[in-house]
């Protein structure tokens, strides 16, 4: 795997999302309280870009007319036919286990080193805190 | 029309009917087992009949030659119903319900006392002097607690098995207001059956009201559609998850297109029902079973009706029916699919309706 | 796979505030800016998204989706290859209330079609909008709008106050027949006369969506059963975002209990299934998602053949079908490029 610069902590702050290509691959990365995540912007049901939807929170049920609602800014709703994922795994809410997007790690890095670190077109400076996307 | 019996071939297994209708000769029938005050004001309005008029008596489909009695309607006669159909079907257990009105009735109070009446009456005089006969607790939903306290007075005389409710109804039958119904009938172990039919002031079709009586008749199953979409959305299942829902008389060939449709309309719209939290058509497996008649589909392809059984994906939805007096098939070979393993047509014939109804213990062989 | 002569059968254009102005006469624009639209209650289901569009079809010039033709060819009709874009707009025109009204909305509606769309854009065709409750009415905007090239078809919504073969609606059928049209018929319509059900108002909009199946089944029921055909032998009926699963379990309970009561319908000298397989043509989304997608192949089967399955998109709405991932399931290269093209060339006349 080969870490991709996608850009500096502050571009991406909490709640915001950017979207790059990356050895031409769509990628969504977002930031969560913080964290960051990045997801594959293709959906698996339809081929819908993902990453452009509705993100907002989770919509769970002990009975009916009764209503929890959590995680708001984590679950991502495809633009087409709005399907969930969790932001921070990528797995769809209604079929866990086999309908689920690409996610890839994240990790943030100080400073600038040569390599494995490719920066696709993106200035880097030696203070700064980077998002690194490794595909 | 061949011989009205059960096929010398099909296999020495139980068999239940799970669609057998009963009616009472005449209004007059049921007035013995109203109180005074609700006798004198149907002498006094002049009320002539509550029979349900989704199936004109000379129609060609009400009843199968023979089957009306000189003294009243088809499925008037219980001695007509053993020689017709108990003895010659030799048939375990036949579950009958009685369709009779009651659900147009606007008065809750008198509906609720008609349908205590049917059924202090079907239980004196079907019932209790058939061993092979079961019931359907007749409930007036236009007061559901009222409904649910019937179901408490009777649910638990063993000839009754479930409770009867109308397809089409004043409300879709997954509106929490009839959850009382619900409650009753899971409370006592009956299952919830929903019949073809309903008088209910809605009209009778999403588009309003058509010209035919085929087009009324042919209409039914989009009405069980939308009674299937309301139940699961409305998360009966989950609040019920003991209560099986039985559709008498829908069809059943429209199911598997309903579930991929409903399946992929949760996926994008689940938040707005987040209760329903697994695949409406493994709730629909789950919950609900089908009396087979009418087998809407051809009859000189078997291989057809066998394709659509497969994508039910489960042999254990679909029981035995005559939907006697009805005349829905000319040759009684042609009342269960052809083709089907011996364990699936035993299930077919009766396991299935052991499993979903509370039958007394029954030996397993008859 | 991106089809050569990609025919998309179900497209929405539209309005905007103030867009019929230059094409509504004075007292009716008037009225419309006085009162407005008056009709559509009873049916309060929050869509799955806002305008019921994909959240991504929302145009960069800030028009509503649907409503910015050269979005619609960026974001659409070029990268898709349509050749052709049959355009159906849902508009409250159609069922207003006010008889007079409805009408003047119709004609000014297929007016800006004609003047916005397919003036402008020659891969678009239209649907004629009429006020359907008023069949004199909308058989004169049909005779009117008909010599248009651009039109090819009639649109009529699902949801009407009466079942669509009662002698009321008649004169629309032979309007159309008469300038040689077929009639497409739409998911959607309804104002409060009928609730969604045969039970009455369902409470989520999942089973809204869903309940538009029986509607499109009922509609076909009458259509074949009150003898249109008969009377219309040359009608050509269009099924469109009804999806079509549905569609043979229909023909088959149909068949069966006309077979019992025939002599109910002796106007009837075939088989209901018979006239479906004659007289209606489906567009294929919301597609069918068996679990087992070869399932499609049966439903296609039991239908009769490929020969009246039409593709379509719902471009801009959240149920979008994509071109190159619906019907997920091995066709012959011939019946895909039917399915895709050919058989709504045929059906529409298109050069």
């Amino acid at each position: 795997m080969t870490g991709h610069v996608v850009g500096t902590t502050d571009e991406i702050g909490p709640g915001q999302r950017k979207i790059v290509e990356i050895d031409g691959r769509s990628i969504g990365v977002f930031n969560v309280g913080g964290r960051y995540y990045a997801l594959r912007n293709t959906c698996p049901h339809a081929g819908a870009r993902l990453c452009e939807g509705t993100l907002s929170g989770l919509v769970t049920s002990g009975a009916p007319g009764e209503y929890s609602y959590a995680r708001e800014g984590e679950i991502l709703r495809c633009p087409w036919h709005g399907w969930e994922f969790d932001v921070t795994t990528g797995r769809s809410w209604f079929d866990p286990a086999r309908t689920r997007v690409r996610a890839y790690e994240t990790s943030v890095e100080t400073g600038y080193r040569p390599g494995p670190y490719v920066a696709e077109t993106y200035p880097v400076e030696v203070e700064q805190a980077y998002v690194v996307v490794h595909v | 029309m061949a011989e009205y019996a059960r096929p010398a071939d099909w296999p020495d297994v139980p068999l239940v009917d799970t669609d057998v209708h009963i009616t009472p000769r005449s209004l007059a029938a049921l007035t013995p087992y109203l109180p005074a005050r609700w006798r004198d004001y149907v002498r006094e309005s002049g009320v002539a009949s509550l029979e349900s008029d989704l199936y004109p008596p000379r129609s060609p489909l009400s009843a199968i030659p023979g089957a009306r009695p000189a003294d009243g309607p088809p499925a008037s006669d219980p001695e007509l119903l053993r020689t017709q159909l108990l003895d010659p079907w030799r048939l375990d257990v036949a579950v009958t319900h009685c369709i009779y009105g009651i659900d147009g009735i606007h008065n809750p109070d008198w509906a609720d006392a008609m349908a205590r009446a049917l059924n202090d009456w079907q239980h004196a005089e079907w019932l209790a002097g058939e061993p092979r006969l079961r019931g359907s607790v007749v409930v007036a939903a236009q007061d559901p607690a009222r409904a649910a306290a019937e179901i408490d007075r009777v649910g638990d005389r063993p000839e009754f098995v479930q409770v009867l409710l109308p397809v089409r109804m004043r409300a879709p039958l997954g509106t929490r207001a009839f959850w009382p119904i619900y409650a009753a009938a899971e409370r006592h172990g009956l299952a919830l059956a929903v019949y073809a039919g309903g008088a209910s002031g809605n009209p009778i079709t999403p588009v309003g009201s058509p010209s035919y009586y085929l087009e009324e008749y042919v209409g039914l199953s989009q009405a069980f559609q939308a009674q299937v979409v309301s139940l699961v959305c409305e998360g009966v299942p989950v609040r019920f998850p003991a209560l099986t829902v039985v559709l008498v008389e829908s069809g059943f060939t429209w199911l598997p297109p309903l579930m991929w449709r409903l399946d992929k309309n949760w996926k994008g719209l689940r938040r707005e029902v987040p209760w329903v939290d697994r695949l409406p058509s493994e709730m629909i497996r789950t919950s609900f079973r089908l009396t087979a008649q009418p087998i809407d589909a051809p009859d000189d392809d078997p291989a057809r009706l066998l394709e659509v059984l497969d994508r039910l994906g489960s042999d254990r939805m679909l029981m035995f029916a005559t939907d006697y007096p009805h005349h829905q098939f000319d040759d009684p070979a042609h009342a269960a699919p052809a083709g089907l393993s011996a364990a699936a047509m035993a299930r077919f014939l009766g396991g299935n309706a052991l499993a979903t109804y509370r039958l007394e213990a029954m030996s397993g062989a008859r | 796979m991106p089809v050569d002569q990609l025919v998309d059968c179900d497209i929405h254009n539209e309005l905007t505030p103030g867009a019929l102005h230059p094409y509504l006469p004075p007292r009716w624009r008037a009225y419309h800016e006085t009162y407005g639209g008056r009709g559509d209650g009873g049916a309060g289901y929050p869509k799955g998204a806002p305008r019921a569009a994909r959240a991504d079809a929302w145009p960069p010039s800030g028009l509503p989706p649907g409503a910015d033709l050269e979005f619609l060819r960026e974001q659409h009709l070029d990268p898709y290859g349509v050749r052709y874009g049959v355009l159906n707009c849902l508009t409250t025109a159609c069922r207003e209330q006010n008889p007079g009204y409805a009408a003047a909305l119709c004609r000014a509606v297929n007016e800006w079609q004609v003047a916005e769309w397919l003036e402008k854009e020659p891969r678009l065709r239209a649907g004629i909008v009429v006020p359907y409750e008023d069949a004199a009415l909308a058989a004169a905007e049909i005779d009117r709008a008909a010599a248009h090239p651009g039109f090819v078809q009639v649109l009529l919504l699902v949801r009407t106050d009466e079942p669509l073969g009662r002698r009321r609606y008649r004169p629309i059928f032979e309007a159309a027949v008469r300038n040689g049209l077929p009639v497409g018929i739409h998911f959607g319509g309804g104002r409060g006369r009928n609730p969604l059900t045969a039970s009455g108002w369902p409470s989520f909009y999942v089973e809204d969506h869903t309940a538009m199946a029986q509607a499109f089944q009922a509609q076909v029921v009458s259509l074949v059963v009150e003898g249109v055909f008969e009377e219309l032998p040359e009608l050509r009926v269009v099924l469109i975002e009804g999806g079509f699963g549905w569609l043979p379990s229909l023909m088959w309970r149909m068949d069966k209990h006309w077979a019992r009561l025939a002599d109910e319908v002796p106007h009837l000298t075939r088989a209901p299934s018979a006239y479906v397989r004659e007289h209606f043509w489906v567009t294929t989304q919301p597609v069918e998602e068996p679990p087992d997608p070869r399932d499609l192949l049966a439903v296609f089967d039991n239908m009769g053949g490929t020969d009246r399955i039409m593709f379509s998109t719902d471009y801009p709405h959240w149920d979008f079908d994509d071109p190159r991932r619906a019907l997920r399931v091995k066709l012959p290269e011939e019946v895909r490029t039917q399915i895709f093209g050919g058989n709504a060339l045929a059906l529409y006349g298109l050069p």
